[in-house]
């Protein structure tokens, strides 16, 4: 046993308003300041905002239309072009890349050969005027990067043409507008549907799962190639778009549906709803300012956690055919290419956009895991 | 009688279960053939163990139970209820009159509320007050008197501790000027030196505003301290009701006996004396025929096993329900 | 004078929290005696389920053990350093083995979807090298001796078919099955009704005289503790304020907050006396008092308040087997 104790010097005053910050800090930001504890969830999060603002600003960061009217028809299946700074010719400031030839006579049995020219260089710009595009209504020409002569593919070019690079990145776009639509009714569906069977319970929960569950059941590649059937090829790219998003929403209310339900039995038996219905509270209000707060951050871990999985859906079903098709971009559909044998043997570049999905997937991820995480604890700060 | 506040006669509350496979639907007896008289101003103390359906009395009592059979008639200077047919504005109206402190300190707060959101609730909700420069002068002068640190207010639950949580359910209940209040096991969860201050505090808060509580506990020592009046509970009965010093002087029941032994002397010279009853808690379900105790009861005899006992008054406020309390209470005589 | 059967020094115990480094236990030493009932009273934050764990390394992974802290165990002679048992199977020898717990939910306690008696029987075989057959007899023999009956039959229930008691009874069956010496008991009359309670204790008390076996009793309930123990220890934010026979504590309370916990339980002999709290709160254990971990709430420090303040207290005898710490209570012996 010590015999004596030295008095401690504390700076109370710091340690005091650090307490009180933690009392007074309402859940979401006791969620955050978990959440930042956890390193791969940050890593994920600032993947994730990267990835989401590189395909908001696409149009910008790439150097030319992902459409058949950017293609570059004397580059196709081109290797990617890398800028270096220095070769034999000597060192340069400006990265620049070579000039490819194409050129077709007797000597190659009148196929089209490409050639580099090691001599003629081209160097890369910044902020060229380029390709139109239109951001939030405003028509711009600037892109990021481009070549003084000619055209860049970092990432190669396909069997058209096309840009591999701009593609990757507006497909992203694509991906994640299909997946937030989809997200989004599968949410308002699994709250509507879920929030009534879990607020009332007996008969009216009894049915709805009933119904929940059959929807489960629907097997969802047979379903999707008989709606794809019924899509009359006359409907635009567009609007072939928006009816898949529409129907991933549809088959995947149910999961969610459930977790809310559960979240909503367990916690109208809590006693403070108790109190609030003896004080004559309405339903509403009940749901409105005790349940729904106390599984927000449930859900949208939910949600961020489902995110991938539409993503998923999406680009499985466009890789099979059945989701979108050209000219319209995702992920699935660049996909799509590398069925091929030759490219798998020949033109492997075209799988750069691969690497970019798995990333985007493991980014939600992490950070739906991380938010999980972060969110449950403090359901149990109890003795 | 005018000063009875709340009155329950003959008052029944059975919970149906779920049939498993054919026959007869079980239920659930909670409560059966309760008579009791709540008077205006007092600290009613109901005690019982698992099973004694103190709980659902309390609740059908605020109308958060069924009533199943019987009536309760809630009587006050300006107005007369009978909870069965109560509902719409006259049951917006007693919501406000009668209110709950519950058990757990931890579950009864929502926690994404701020103390003072959660203590302001029941105005707002109710209309109470209409401005929010009124509602928070209500949340603080309440506060003031829970002796809640006025700093705290805007705190989230998970910085207190299970004593100063009471306090905030307290002040929750207090705040829409009650005049009964049912403290369902408030202080069971509480530590012991912070369960003296709680009860202390419901002292004083019913000496200052006259407000009638319905204390329900299974600690008969917490019950004989803070209550004037106590009625014992067992599997759904009351077994015996009577003015505490009554009860612990001429106790006339043979549960109520085993009820008192049966809490541990503080004295440690004085071991064993627990007498102790043989057996379990029947189930609600399928409680004994005649009187509910026969099957742990002592004394027990035959007419105990198939007659039921009357609910008769043994002296001035105290009843019994016991074929030998007579032959007992002499035997018992401390 | 026999040596005691499990003796713990200069226990420390912190857990890693997101708030920092909590104490949960500071400087606990006691002895336990073989055939000795010791009470551990505390209420919440005391510390004292923490340390029973400590007992049989069930604290969670969180969980720094300072380096000068000992727990030994003395069985037959040998002594086994608990706190440097690390491998699973060493450590078999304190859970189960010769340490048994049981705990306050016993409907937590047992698996809902095996039969308490295939939990009794993976008990014995994990810590025995008997046949399954042995065990069952000697699961059923346990059953009928905690007074369950139709033990038979019990044996292959589940524990929902059990009501309060009987599983209570079932988890002091299974814990006793492998005689253990020392049996620690966390609170286990706290769920359970009173007269179901005082059964419970009158099963406890006969099988220590039965088994001679050692019980660390927890509660917060001084009247069970009144009733049970042989010896108290008080325990207050994770220090140990007082300790002594149970007629020296409860009749004779030495410290401050003993006699603060025992004025404030209601009497059932003088239902006039007022109910006397001790005032203010527990601190949280991340707002440690300085000095004397108690001298926030003490209403008896007076004219040494000072001294409580920014002094810790030394554990000191003033008699044989009493101990407290306390400045006022040395301060009273030297005077």
């Amino acid at each position: 046993m010590t015999d004596t104790a030295t008095i401690e010097e504390t700076d109370v005053n710091v340690d005091q308003s650090a307490k009180e910050a933690y009392f007074t800090a309402g859940q979401g930001q006791l969620i955050w300041s978990r959440f930042k504890k956890q390193r791969a969830a940050m890593v994920g999060a600032g993947v994730l905002i990267l990835l989401v603002l590189s395909g908001l600003f696409a149009p910008f960061l790439t150097p030319y239309d992902p459409t058949i009217e950017g293609r570059n028809a004397d580059y196709q299946n081109g290797a990617p072009n890398i800028p270096k700074f220095w070769d034999e010719n000597g060192f340069s400031f400006r990265p620049f890349i070579y000039t490819y030839e194409r050129t077709r006579s007797i000597e190659t049995n009148f196929r089209w050969v490409t050639k580099v020219n090691r001599d003629k260089r081209r160097y890369v710009v910044l902020f060229p005027e380029g390709d139109k595009y239109t951001l939030a209504g405003i028509t711009f020409r600037t892109h990021l990067f481009g070549v003084d002569e000619g055209k860049i593919h970092l990432f190669g070019t396909d069997a058209t043409g096309k840009d591999i690079y701009s593609r990757t990145f507006h497909s992203i776009n694509t991906s994640l507008a299909v997946g937030t639509i989809g997200v989004l009714i599968a949410f308002v569906l699994a709250l509507i549907i879920g929030g009534v069977s879990g607020y009332y319970g007996g008969w009216t929960d009894s049915v709805l799962q009933m119904i929940t569950d059959a929807v489960r059941t629907v097997p969802a590649i047979p379903l999707f190639m008989a709606i794809a059937a019924f899509i009359p090829d006359t409907v635009s790219s567009e609007g072939r778009f928006f009816i898949i998003s529409i129907i991933l929403g549809f088959i995947g209310w149910p999961t969610l549906a459930r977790r809310v339900r559960t979240h909503l039995l367990t916690e109208r038996n809590q006693e403070y709803v108790l109190a609030a219905q003896l004080c004559g509270a309405s339903p509403g209000h009940i749901i409105g300012r005790h349940l729904l707060p106390s599984f927000t951050s449930y859900i949208i871990v939910d949600l961020i956690i489902s995110f991938p999985y539409m993503v998923l859906s999406e680009t499985a079903l466009s890789f099979i055919g059945l989701g979108l098709k050209e000219p319209v971009n995702s992920l699935g559909v660049m996909l799509q290419n590398v069925t091929k044998a030759d490219v798998l043997l020949n033109y492997q570049w075209n799988f750069i956009p691969v690497i970019f999905f798995i990333v985007l997937v493991l980014a939600f991820v992490f950070v739906g895991d991380g938010l999980r995480d972060a969110a449950d604890p403090y359901a149990d700060t109890k003795k | 009688m005018s000063d009875v506040l709340i009155e329950a006669r003959n008052l029944s509350v059975h919970f149906p279960l779920r049939r498993l496979g054919f026959g007869e639907r079980p239920v659930v007896r909670a409560c059966e053939g309760i008579n009791i008289e709540i008077e205006k101003g007092s600290f009613f103390g109901l005690v019982g163990e698992s099973g004694s359906g103190k709980t659902t009395l309390g609740r059908a009592m605020l109308k958060a139970a069924p009533i199943s059979l019987g009536e309760i008639t809630y009587s006050d200077t300006d107005v007369t209820y009978d909870l069965g047919s109560l509902k719409g504005l006259e049951l917006k109206e007693y919501r406000k009159r009668a209110q709950l402190i519950f058990q757990d300190p931890y579950a009864a707060l929502s926690p994404r509320m701020t103390v003072r959101d959660i203590i302001a609730e029941p105005l707002e909700v109710m209309g109470i007050t209409s401005s929010r420069a009124e509602t928070d002068e209500k949340v603080r002068e309440i506060a003031a008197k829970c002796r809640l640190n006025l700093e705290h207010l805007r705190r989230f639950p998970h910085a207190f501790s299970g004593g100063q949580r009471q306090r905030i359910s307290i002040a929750r209940a207090l705040v829409s000027d009650p005049k009964f209040i049912v403290a369902d096991e408030s202080v069971a969860a509480l530590d012991v030196s912070i369960q003296a201050d709680v009860l202390n505090l419901l002292n004083s808060i019913q000496e200052e505003s006259g407000i009638t509580f319905l204390f329900i506990s299974h600690d008969l020592s917490v019950i004989a301290h803070t209550c004037n009046f106590v009625a014992v509970m067992y599997l759904g009965q009351i077994v015996e009701a009577a003015p505490t010093h009554k009860l612990f002087s001429e106790t006339a029941h043979p549960y109520t006996r085993a009820l008192l032994s049966a809490i541990p002397s503080l004295d440690p010279d004085v071991r064993g004396h627990a007498q102790k009853l043989e057996g379990e808690i029947p189930s609600p379900i399928n409680p004994p025929p005649g009187c509910r105790f026969n099957t742990r009861c002592p004394h027990a005899q035959e007419r105990c096993r198939t007659e039921v006992p009357e609910w008769r008054e043994m002296s001035s406020g105290h009843h019994v329900a016991c074929h030998f309390s007579e032959e007992l209470s002499a035997e018992f005589g401390t | 004078m026999t040596s005691p059967l499990i003796s713990v020094k200069d226990l420390t115990l912190r857990f890693k929290t997101d708030e920092g480094l909590v104490t949960a236990v500071n400087n606990v030493s006691f002895d336990i005696a073989p055939g000795e009932v010791l009470g551990l009273v505390g209420e919440s934050g005391s510390g004292k389920s923490v340390t029973a764990k400590a007992l049989m390394m069930l604290n969670a992974e969180n969980s720094v053990y300072d380096d000068n802290s000992h727990i030994t165990l003395n069985l037959d002679g040998e002594d086994i350093e608990v706190l440097s048992l690390k491998r699973p199977q060493d450590q078999m020898i304190i859970r189960g083995g010769a340490i048994s717990m049981i705990f306050q939910e016993p409907m937590a306690s047992f698996a809902p979807a095996i039969t308490i008696g295939d939990q009794m029987v993976e008990q014995l075989l994990i810590h025995s090298d008997m046949t399954p057959a042995q065990a069952k007899d000697i699961s059923i023999e346990m059953l009928t001796r905690v007074g369950i009956p139709e033990p038979a039959q019990r044996f292959g229930q589940y524990a929902f078919e059990f009501s309060g008691g009987m599983r209570q009874r079932a988890m002091i069956a299974m814990a006793l099955s492998t005689k253990p010496r020392l049996l620690i008991a966390d609170e286990p009359t706290t769920a359970l009704d009173v007269t179901i309670q005082a059964q419970v204790i009158e099963l406890m008390k006969d099988l220590v005289d039965e088994f001679h076996m050692s019980i660390l009793f927890i509660t917060h309930d001084l009247g069970v503790i009144a009733q049970t123990v042989d010896r108290v220890a008080v325990m207050y934010l994770g220090n140990l304020v007082e300790t002594g026979t149970v007629r020296q504590v409860i009749n004779s309370p030495a410290h401050p907050y003993t006699r603060g916990l025992l004025n404030s339980l209601p009497k059932l002999d003088d239902l006039e006396a007022p109910l006397t709290p001790v005032p203010g709160d527990i601190p949280s254990p991340l707002d440690r008092p300085s000095g004397c971990v108690f001298h926030t709430r003490c209403v008896e420090s007076g004219a040494i308040a000072e001294k409580c303040r920014t002094e810790i207290p030394v554990y000191s005898s003033d008699s044989a087997n009493h101990q407290v710490a306390c400045h006022l209570a040395t301060q009273g012996e030297q005077s």
